[in-house]
């Protein structure tokens, strides 16, 4: 159960790093990446996926 | 009849309505803020006076730049597609290279080096200065440590401001801009489809109205923690054209101290929500209509040229493609120390310049403005197309120019009422038809157009079109050959006439 980011939809605006409560994501070579190990949906952390409600593009970040 | 009638006397009647006592309180100045230490306190004018964004004649003599160390944003406008630069509000959408607030840092102290009208640094995206909170006020630490006498601003939507307020106060920012675009959730609604708050996204009426709630509170505790607090509104016809009144009424009294209405831009090409769905921005003709209406107790600006969030230098003249990453990185490290002292000396240079040209501005404003004749209706005032690059100064060859400067010049004085881009006519030496003709409608509302220098071909194809071109005050004070030129022309008409 994970999330994953669309590199060619990304603007690496870096707005979801900051706001996933797992430090799942980070930026790699040029782009920022999900890390499923780490992920967890925010599942029982919050109603909806931190980094998808605060992210500006439409299906950039997507289930794994 | 036998006697003798001014022209002026039959002519201008219609300018009988306008009110004799400028509202604005800078009756016969070319400002757009205030120009000079008349009707501003003094403490607000020391804060704005080398601000080129604030200062209507600061902005002929200080160069500012942007650092972009804040890609995120916390709220989608419909104005913007964040996969593209955004032509609004100062957000290159992908910002061309990540910036860290180190690398920031080494940017300003290159451009310090290099520029010494070097007067303010700020942080006004690509996203939001406030969305990225830990890397704008870094960045903020490091600047304020290298270069103490350089000026710290900000932009912000205001989503996130009165979170920071107290911040931004510590680090003496004493200057920002909020981006208000409406005091009503409902019109809200037509702007913003989501804003990103306290975990959640929020969408319709509840996402407006807590941005509206947020904008507001910030505002207020911006002022009333002594911030300088400019309000921009972009201005978008059909959705918050006539609401802007109503926005400039309710930041006045929170305490803004200057409103910048500037036009939405608008191309489908840009991708954005009011690109495709084909919502067009005003002419310059709304724009002026609207700015006017607003222009009472607070001064509205018109010098605006909603540069980028990474331009670099003076305003309308981007040098921000000199200073990537590579090239800075490149650069041997600048002398601080030789480059503050060259601040200092142009600062001083300029400040003696200031006074000189004030001194002189109001021996010139006495001797036309004060001569106007009271017993007959003001002359109907013209607006005028300036070239310039800087200086207050007509110093632009017609064929170079990449922007006019528009000036009302009338019976109480020339003001500044805004810039009207164009393509440069003379690309390589030669003068090109096409953009003759962009040129001639971008300025067509004007009587004449003021240069350093024009060509005999340009000069019939304006006349033709009824504009005068004027290269006779070449490099002249714009003001002072505004007012020479308006007496001329006002000479001119109060030729005495025998009617027979
Ligand atoms: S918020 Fe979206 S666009 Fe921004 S870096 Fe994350 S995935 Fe990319
Ligand atoms: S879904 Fe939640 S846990 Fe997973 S990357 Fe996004 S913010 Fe982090």
């Amino acid at each position: 159960m994970a999330l994953k980011i669309v590199k060619s939809e990304c603007t690496v605006c870096g707005a979801c790093e900051s706001e996933c409560p797992n430090q799942a994501i980070s930026f790699k070579k040029g782009t920022y990446v999900i890390n499923p190990e780490k992920c967890t949906e925010c599942e029982g952390q919050f109603d909806m996926p931190q980094c998808v409600a605060n992210c500006q593009v439409d299906d950039c970040i997507v289930p794994a | 009849m036998g006697n003798v009638v001014p022209l002026s006397n039959i002519l201008g009647v219609g300018e009988l309505m306008v009110p004799a006592v400028d509202p604005t309180g800078c009756a016969s100045s070319a400002c757009g803020s205030s120009d000079g230490p008349d009707g501003m306190p003094d403490a607000v004018w020391n804060k704005v006076k080398d601000h080129p964004c604030y200062s209507e004649e600061a902005h002929h003599y200080y160069a500012r730049m942007h650092v972009a160390v804040a890609p995120a944003c916390n709220i989608q406008c419909n104005y913007c597609n964040r996969k593209y630069d955004c032509a609004n509000e100062s957000r290159p959408g992908v910002v061309s290279e990540r910036l860290s607030p180190d690398q920031a840092a080494l940017k300003v102290a290159a451009v310090a080096a290099e520029m010494p009208q070097l007067a303010v640094v700020g942080i006004a995206g690509a996203g939001d200065a406030l969305a990225n909170p830990e890397r704008t006020f870094r960045t903020f630490e490091l600047i304020r440590k290298q270069t103490p006498d350089i000026k710290l601003c900000l932009s912000t939507n205001g989503l996130a401001l009165p979170d920071h307020v107290d911040r931004l106060k510590e680090l003496d920012i004493d200057h920002l801009t909020i981006t208000i675009n409406m005091v009503d959730p409902e019109i809200g609604v037509q702007i913003y489809p989501w804003i990103f708050y306290n975990h959640r996204r929020w969408h319709g009426l509840e996402a407006s109205t807590l941005l509206h709630q947020r904008q507001m509170e910030g505002l207020e505790k911006a002022v009333a923690a002594g911030i300088l607090v400019k309000v921009n509104s972009v201005m978008i016809p059909g959705i918050n054209d006539h609401h802007l009144a109503e926005v400039n009424r309710r930041v006045r009294e929170a305490g803004a101290f200057l409103h910048n209405i500037m036009p939405l831009i608008s191309d489908p090409a840009h991708g954005t929500h009011f690109g495709l769905t084909g919502q067009r921005g005003p002419s310059p003709a709304e724009l002026k209509a609207l700015q006017d209406h607003c222009e009472g107790e607070i001064k509205v600006m018109r010098h605006c040229r909603q540069c980028r969030a990474d331009a670099i230098g003076m305003l309308g003249d981007d040098q921000g493609a000199k200073f990537g990453n590579d090239a800075v990185a490149a650069m041997a490290p600048p002398d601080a120390a030789a480059a503050e002292a060259a601040r200092q000396a142009y600062r001083q240079h300029i400040e003696a310049e200031r006074l000189e040209r004030r001194r002189n501005r109001a021996q010139v404003r006495a001797r036309i403005v004060g001569a106007a004749p009271r017993t007959r209706p003001a002359e109907p005032p013209v607006l005028v197309a300036v070239a310039t690059s800087g200086g207050e100064r007509i110093n632009v060859h017609f064929g170079h120019a990449k922007e006019f400067q528009v000036f009302e010049v009338g019976a109480k004085g020339a003001r500044f009422v805004g810039h009207r881009r164009v393509e440069t006519y003379c690309e390589g030496g030669s003068g090109d038809g096409g953009v003759l003709d962009g040129i001639v409608t971008a300025i067509g509302d004007c009587a004449a157009v003021m240069v350093a220098k024009i060509g005999d071909c340009p000069s019939q194809t304006l006349r033709d079109k009824g504009i005068e071109p004027i290269d006779r005050f070449a490099f002249g004070y714009i003001e002072e050959s505004l007012l020479t030129f308006f007496a001329e022309r006002r000479a001119a008409t109060l030729t005495p006439v025998r009617v027979a």
